[in-house]
């Protein structure tokens, strides 16, 4: 009897997982991402392209409002040089001020600054966008189940709608999208940014590559998190040995078992 | 509170110690005599400490940076994660440290069950166990609004809304909670001061649980009472220190597994998305600990009664050592209880899977069944058992097999009844 629940408890705890992932309607598209994994890193290159794929076509749009320009020369980050993210920065122009005389002027974005954003508030952005508002894409991956397979997915996920299904203006028909609508027309094609190292800007490469940036934006210190991790569990497993060993030898002056 | 006399060595020591016994609490601590046999399910009680212990020192960096504004409060969190120094490291472990201080309660919990240490002369231990875990609850709810994420906002409405089912001054009292007409600011920083306050709370009551603990000493796996000291005790020191040491790592070692490589596992996605009184979510559902007492008050049609229920659900506990009416403490020697007890880890582990699910359809319905036969395990299976059982009978003590000792001397000391 006990046995037999026992077992019943395996087998649920064994499928009781399975059945949180069966409620997606569609199985996510997979690709191998380096970030994942005991010693998961980002692939600079790709976090590079990533933040051009970004910069030009979704940041008319999507807020990065965490960001600030200084995070793009960080460690673990897309590593671009000091003087690179300088330059990225003084493309954008921010409102700073008073100044002397009380008056707000604008100014180049420095390091320091956040992103600039798109639109001066959330109802600017909604009235731009048909009424959907775009979200803020700082923790987007963090923020949908599925994560980075999700939003990879997305990405490539825009079909024709079945027969049967009416879409309204400005509405379009997402495989994977939560009710398959989405107010975001598709927003990649076929070599639409022109990738400075030579590689193909194909729809899936520029997918991959600004999940993987939308991927460190959301947790920018992976990397230091894995390196700490298999640091801290290492250094763990080899106490748990010793004390092991310690705890044999004093149980062993009594006679009882360990 | 000493077992014996103790007198310092030094003269200094002795000095002190007319005047703060100290020395001998400390003396005391350490040669506390503990039941040989004790098994690893034992090692929880050592292990929820540390866990306390981690959530305050964590929670104390935490509120270094943390804003309580609600249109600070998910930036400053962000802040926490992008420019606090191991700002990651500390936050994650916070809200992982949550998750392993349920399941190392849960463990205690059904180990307390199982080995029937809630009865004579242990049930105000019980009781203070019960209320730790009853604040434990309130904390770890009001720590989830602080990030102030959607599921924190959401959440904070649908518990807080649950006050509105009490007749007559619900409706007050609901207001009264929010310092306003909704979850707003004013709730916001009221559940921050909270969320402070309640674990220097649950640390007074964990001083007065391992009091309490001292004075009948440890239960064990045979459960029998036991001299002290004697042949069947080992001292605190160094024998049960070294096991909980040991015990506590192999839990540090799946606590890093956590936060270093699935920190937001047992989280819920939409609680990076900050707080928007104008967007419901598609499903609100509480933090995974919390699903069986969610299960049991979705099961009852009725507001009121569905509050009542899961309160019940919890304060039932606190009744236990008079609700069970057998004499035997452990279910090694109580055949039939020991598979009523499984089936009752069975129901719980099925309310909290119907918990997270819609509560709708054949979901609904495995709720109501569990919900029922939650509440019959205590308030009919436990007291018919007690009376009508046909128990093994009980080894004399732990280590020898006295004149007229148990069959069951050889099982004791191999303790080859475990939870497994």
């Amino acid at each position: 009897m006990k046995n037999i629940i026992k077992y019943l408890t395996i087998i649920f705890l064994i499928f009781v997982p399975k059945s949180f992932a069966a409620e997606n309607n569609a199985k996510f598209l997979e690709t191998d991402w380096t970030f994942k994994g005991l010693f998961g890193k980002f692939d600079r290159a790709s976090l590079q392209r990533g933040y051009q794929v970004y910069t030009e076509v979704c940041a008319s749009c999507h807020s990065m409002k965490y960001l600030s320009y200084r995070n793009l020369a960080e460690k673990g980050g897309p590593e671009f040089s000091e003087a690179q993210a300088k330059a990225i920065a003084a493309n954008f122009e921010v409102t700073d001020g008073p100044d002397s005389t009380g008056e707000m002027f604008t100014r180049p974005a420095k390091l320091s600054d956040k992103f600039v954003m798109p639109y001066a508030n959330d109802e600017e952005a909604k009235s731009a966008n048909g009424g959907a508002y775009p979200p803020d894409m700082s923790v987007l991956v963090k923020a949908r189940k599925g994560g980075a397979d999700y939003v990879y997915s997305l990405l490539l996920g825009y079909e024709d709608p079945p027969s049967g299904i009416k879409l309204d203006d400005g509405v379009y028909y997402n495989k994977y999208m939560y009710g398959n609508k989405i107010k975001m027309p598709a927003p990649l094609s076929d070599d639409l940014v022109e990738y400075s190292d030579g590689t193909k800007a194909t729809q899936e490469q520029m997918a991959k590559d600004v999940v993987n940036f939308l991927m460190w934006s959301a947790e920018p210190h992976l990397e230091t998190r894995h390196k700490t991790g298999f640091r801290v569990i290492s250094y763990l497993i080899i106490l748990t040995v010793l004390v092991y060993f310690t705890m044999k030898k004093i149980w062993s002056r009594v006679e009882s078992k360990v | 509170m000493s077992d014996h006399e103790y007198t310092p060595n030094s003269k200094f020591g002795k000095w002190f110690n007319d005047r703060l016994p100290l020395l001998s609490l400390v003396n005391h601590l350490t040669d506390y005599p503990t039941p040989k046999n004790l098994n690893y399910w034992w090692t929880f009680g050592g292990i929820l400490t540390f866990c306390l212990i981690t959530q305050i020192v964590t929670g104390l960096v935490l509120a270094m940076h943390y804003i309580a504004h609600i249109d600070h409060a998910f930036s400053s969190v962000e802040h926490i994660m992008r420019d606090v120094n191991y700002g990651w490291l500390i936050r994650y472990v916070h809200a992982n440290g949550a998750s392993m201080f349920f399941l190392a309660v849960y463990i205690h919990i059904f180990r307390a069950l199982f080995y029937g240490s809630y009865k004579a002369p242990r049930e105000i231990i019980w009781i203070i166990g019960i209320i730790i875990y009853l604040l434990m609850m309130a904390a770890a709810f009001m720590g989830y609004v602080l990030p102030w994420g959607q599921m924190s906002f959401w959440g904070a409405t649908v518990i807080t809304n649950l006050f509105s089912a009490i007749p007559l001054v619900g409706e007050s009292i609901t207001t009264w909670l929010w310092g306003g007409y909704s979850v707003d600011n004013p709730t916001l920083t009221r559940f921050f001061t909270l969320h402070y306050l309640i674990p220097f709370l649950i640390l007074g009551l964990v001083v007065l649980h391992i009091w309490a603990l001292h004075v009948p000493g440890n239960n064990n796996p045979v459960g029998i009472d036991i001299k002290k000291p004697s042949k069947d005790t080992v001292p605190f020191h160094p024998y049960i220190v070294i096991k909980d040491a040991f015990a506590l790592l192999m839990f540090c070692i799946l606590f890093a597994m956590f936060v270093f490589y699935s920190p937001n596992v047992l989280g819920h996605a939409d609680n990076y998305i900050e707080a928007n009184p104008l967007v419901t979510p598609a499903h609100i559902v509480p933090e995974w600990y919390l699903l069986p007492f969610y299960a049991i008050l979705r099961s009852v049609p009725d507001k009121l009664m569905g509050v009542i229920a899961m309160l019940s659900a919890i304060l039932i506990l606190a009744a236990l050592p008079w609700l069970d009416t057998s004499k035997i403490r452990s279910a090694v020697f109580r055949p039939l209880y020991k598979q009523f007890y499984w089936i009752l880890v069975a129901d719980v582990l099925i309310l909290g899977y119907v918990g997270a699910m819609p509560a709708e359809g054949l979901y609904l319905l495995i709720a109501r069944i569990g919900t029922i036969y939650y509440f019959a395990h205590f308030l009919i299976i436990l007291p018919v058992l007690g009376l009508k059982e046909k128990t093994i009978p009980l080894p004399l003590s732990i280590t020898e097999p006295v004149l007229g000792g148990s069959p069951n001397f050889a099982a004791a000391r191999d303790k080859t009844e475990k939870i497994s």
